[in-house]
């Protein structure tokens, strides 16, 4: 089959759904690419490149192939180039678009939405709302950075101290991970908040200081009333941030709920309470935004010199590295799809990832899909099923009693015992408990040498065979003279295999 | 008190006794283990040589004409062995030793035997002193201890050099095999006290040398280190129960230390793998009833490249690396150290995460990374390094794979449940060396490769590690 890749018709689209590097993969699957001419020139890959990688580089007969990979959704003017039978791939919001979802399927084609893969592990590699958010908050940050008139990083130079930089992230998804490992790269001092308290982990690793508010006064009355608790969370939020505000130099907003309104974070007056020459950028602002003020893929500066930017963007602003990551989400959706890597695009509507992309098959509206099965997600189901199990407590009093009981048959049994046997047990009782103090401290890197040394040590049972050497029986000395050599082996041999480990272990 | 050489070689047992305790306290720090080991032949010296005079007192010069070949062949065939045996191999020579124990502790208790029967004299002694039954119990015991010492070791030697199928031999009603064994050498052990005779002696020798083969064959190759460390202390109590019938004190005392020892390290292995210490020690404890090999869907794995690897490796800040038995068995061990050299060069932060039970012996990674020259401080227990995996950058998890399942803590009613587990799922990235997607020992399928964060190089451990080396220069130069 072949698969085409049009030049995006968006205005400022800077991407492209295939570079040299995934036409390589995807030829590898088995499949023929057309390229249009120029779909790369923005995201810095010629047409010369994308020949060199095995694509055939056409016009307009790239609408022509069986399966059509884009980043945007298809305007009218293509639309109108689909033909039933095709598959497209591309970036569809079908639940914000439903005219385009019918469009479709009016035109008969199969259409696979890339921003509609469920948020299972499994389906990671082919989430392009994961990787663009990626780069888009890598690109966050730079933006800032250009448009703050200050170093990130903290310094003492000859021509005095520089202060780091103080950046707060809101919300602490893939995009503002990103952001929080960018900046605090940069040496900026980084906090971070996220209304899931579970992600702090996260957050600490990336090398932030994960902002908490204390929820728990809510009191017994919150049980219940799921709404109270949110206004509480929210009102104690919002006194967090217009705290922050006044402190940091940098906001760096990344709520956005898929298919809703932003929530608005920050306020006018936490705005207004900001830092002349601080920097804003509203990560949400295509959807309305998280920040007073923001206009979608726009630089706002406020009267107090606050810089708010709203681009909308972020990914296409790093055109190589975006087509790069997106191209290889659709590679990696090639290879779900293509199980017998042989060209042939097989659609597994029963696989729960290509179920959920699925917006229209021939002509078919499938959307909504129905939601995730949770068995594709496991450990977290049963693990909330099974009960924990009762911990065993043990009587404190049960050594004493065990040795209670030992020391008790030992006295009964002693009368009856002769002298010789007495000393005998005497001696390896003792023996016992030497042995297990001295060999509880033995370091574990140790534990196959230690073995070795016994070995050798139970060779002393040569002691016992040279004694029976002497007698006048012919079987016994012969069966002695066995045990002599084979007990001279464990000696022998046991020393110096030990000998030879302990040689090895050095130290750096 | 009159200087005799019977007194003089009481006062050279109990000086040899307290080198060995001396030993064994000397061999817990990498610092003053090689003391430790030349404080241990100094004691087996002092042991031999005392013990050649009484030899030579009771029965005179002749007696070195049969003492001195033995040794000296013995010395021989030990010191070819020692020498020439791989680290890789340590298990197997472990094992074999073992099994000279027994075998030299039955010897010498049927000699034992023989002579007290045969010579009127030492048996009117015995009977004299009232302990004829008592030395006849000790010498039963002595045989019993040894013979399972016997075949058990042989079992696991055969097992570890692979000419015996690894796999858990389980005979209908084994539990009540080993019972009916223990059970009827009681018996013939009151017989063979009262009348003492070849025949329950020799019944009983069977039957101990069967229990032993049952008893290891019924345990799986990945409990190996239990085995191993069990077997060690069956050895010592086969030393010690030499010791009483001979009336001989370093005998008990080497014995009971040896003994000892080898039940510390099973108790420290089965910690290891959260397995009840009473049930190993009873033997047969690998495979309780099926394994319920849930097929789950966990999703796709990820592969990587070796490049990507050295990509990875030559970025990050810091390793982790944590060897199994796979290490062992492509005998990765070499270019793993020449891999942590170079990064470590680089200025990479490299450590080693080891498993209690990781390989197939208490220790055996650590023999082989020291053999390969990684310096052992940069080798970590697992209790020692589980903490530091969230600040790490890559872990390679190399030929591992029960130790480093997730399942052990997250999914109730795994197999290997409860398990105390390397985190290594905790750090940034993961890389596994496997063959293949086939499971571990425990036959439990881990999740752990299809983690987000897991990818998998596929392939022979040293030949993918020998490609990420030859892929690392151009990357940490540039």
């Amino acid at each position: 089959m072949r698969i085409g890749v049009p030049r995006e018709s968006k205005p400022g689209e800077t991407r492209a759904a295939a570079t040299p590097k995934t036409v390589e993969q995807i030829k590898k699957l088995g499949y023929d690419v057309l390229v249009e001419t120029g779909a790369g020139v923005a995201s810095s890959f010629d047409d010369d490149a994308f020949r060199a990688a095995g694509a055939e580089v056409v016009g307009d007969e790239v609408w022509d192939a069986d399966i059509i990979f884009k980043i945007n959704a298809p305007n009218e003017a293509e639309l109108a180039c689909l033909h039933a039978g095709q598959t497209v791939a591309s970036l569809l919001a079908p639940a914000l678009a439903p005219d385009l979802v019918d469009a479709l399927a009016a035109r008969g084609v199969t259409a696979l939405a890339m921003d509609a893969v469920p948020r299972i592990s499994r389906a990671q590699s082919l989430d392009v709302l994961s990787s663009m958010a990626n780069i888009a908050g890598y690109r966050a940050v730079i933006e800032a950075a250009n448009e703050f008139g200050s170093l990130f990083t903290g310094q003492v130079t000859a021509a005095g101290k520089v202060p780091p930089a103080k950046v707060l992230v809101v919300g602490a998804g893939v995009a503002g991970l990103a952001a929080i490992g960018t900046a605090s790269s940069l040496g900026a001092i980084v906090r971070a908040f996220d209304a899931r308290s579970e992600v702090g982990e996260q957050v600490e690793s990336m090398g932030a200081e994960f902002l908490r508010i204390d929820v728990e006064d809510t009191g017994p009355s919150a049980t219940g009333y799921a709404t109270e608790t949110t206004e509480d969370f929210n009102a104690k939020a919002a006194a967090m941030y217009a705290e922050q505000a006044k402190d940091v130099d940098i906001i760096v907003t990344t709520a956005l709920i898929p298919g809703r309104p932003a929530p608005r974070l920050i306020t006018e007056e936490m705005v207004a309470s900001m830092k002349n020459g601080s920097v804003v950028v509203d990560m949400a602002a295509s959807n309305g935004g998280n920040v007073a003020g923001s206009v979608a893929d726009e630089k706002v500066v406020t009267d107090n010199g606050v810089t708010i930017l709203g681009y909308t963007d972020l990914p296409g602003r790093l055109p190589t590295q975006a087509s790069q990551l997106f191209g290889t989400n659709l590679v990696n959706l090639l290879k779900l799809m293509t199980p017998e890597k042989d060209g042939q695009l097989v659609l597994d509507l029963d696989d729960a990832v290509q179920r959920g992309m699925t917006v229209v098959r021939e002509g078919e509206v499938l959307w909504p899909p129905p939601p995730v099965q949770v068995s594709a997600a496991p450990a977290a189901a049963p693990a909330a099923a099974v009960e924990p199990k009762p911990v065993k407590v043990k009587n404190p009093w049960r050594k004493f009693y065990f040795v209670g009981a030992g020391a008790a048959a030992f006295l009964a049994l002693a009368p009856f015992m002769p002298d010789s046997l007495l000393r005998s047990l005497t001696v390896f009782g003792l023996a016992i408990v030497i042995g297990y103090y001295v060999i509880g401290n033995v370091h574990h890197a140790l534990h196959t040498p230690l073995l070795s040394e016994t070995n050798a040590i139970s060779g002393v049972i040569v002691v016992g065979a040279l004694l029976q050497l002497g007698t006048e029986s012919t079987l016994i000395t012969v069966l002695a003279f066995v045990g002599v050599l084979i007990a001279s082996i464990n000696v022998f041999g046991g020393f110096l295999v030990t000998h030879r480990m302990l040689n090895m272990f050095r130290k750096a | 008190m009159e200087l005799t050489t019977p007194t003089l070689v009481t006062a050279a047992y109990l000086v040899t006794a307290l080198l060995f305790i001396l030993a064994f306290a000397n061999l817990n720090k990498h610092e003053t283990a090689k003391h430790g080991n030349y404080f241990g032949i100094a004691g087996i010296t002092v042991a031999i040589l005392s013990t050649f005079g009484l030899a030579v007192t009771n029965d005179g010069w002749n007696v070195m004409l049969f003492i001195i070949p033995a040794m000296l062949v013995g010395a021989l065939i030990g010191t070819r062995v020692a020498l020439r045996v791989e680290m890789t191999g340590m298990p197997e020579l472990i094992a074999m030793l073992h099994s000279f124990v027994g075998l030299a502790a039955v010897l010498v208790a049927y000699n034992s035997f023989i002579e007290t029967e045969t010579d009127p004299e030492v048996k009117a002694a015995f009977e004299a002193a009232g302990t004829a039954g008592i030395h006849n119990g000790e010498v039963f015991l002595g045989v019993f201890i040894g013979a399972v010492t016997l075949t058990g070791s042989i079992v696991a030697y055969l097992k570890l050099s692979a000419r015996l199928k690894s796999a858990p031999l389980v005979l209908p009603f084994r539990h009540w095999l080993n019972l009916a064994a223990v059970l009827v050498s009681l018996g013939l052990m009151v017989w063979f006290v009262v009348d003492p005779n070849i025949i329950p002696l020799a019944a009983m020798t069977v039957i101990a040398l069967a229990f032993g083969w049952h008893l290891v064959a019924a345990i799986g190759g990945g409990d190996m280190p239990v085995v191993i460390s069990m077997l060690n202390s069956y050895s010592g109590w086969a030393a010690a129960a030499t010791g009483f019938l001979l009336n001989n004190d370093l005998l008990i005392v080497a014995g009971a230390l040896v003994g000892s020892a080898g039940a510390y390290l099973s108790y420290v292995m089965c910690v290891g793998m959260n397995r009840s210490f009473i049930s190993v020690i009873l033997g047969g404890f690998g495979t309780d009833g099926e394994i319920s090999g849930e097929a789950k869907d966990y999703g796709e794995h990820r592969e990587i490249n070796a490049e990507g690897v050295a990509e990875l490796l030559s970025e990050a800040s810091s390793v982790v690396i944590t060897p199994g038995y796979g290490m062992a068995v492509a005998q990765a061990q070499y270019p793993v150290a020449e891999l942590t050299r170079r990064l470590r060069e680089n200025g990479t932060e490299v450590r080693f995460g080891i498993h209690p039970v990781a390989g197939r012996l208490p220790g055996h990674m650590n023999v082989l990374l020291a053999e390969a020259k990684v310096p052992y401080d940069v080798v970590l227990e697992m209790d020692e390094i589980n903490d530091d995996f969230p600040d790490t950058d890559v872990v390679l998890v190399i030929g591992a794979n029960d130790t480093v399942n997730p399942a052990a803590i997250d999914e109730p009613g795994s197999p290997i449940e409860g398990m105390p587990v390397l985190h290594v799922w905790e750090a940034k990235d993961v890389i596994v060396f496997k063959r293949s997607m086939a499971t571990g020992y425990a036959g439990v399928q881990n999740p752990l490769f299809f983690r987000e964060n897991t990818q998998m190089l596929f392939g022979d451990a040293k030949e993918r590690v020998d490609d990420i080396v030859a892929a690392l220069p151009a990357k940490v130069s540039a």
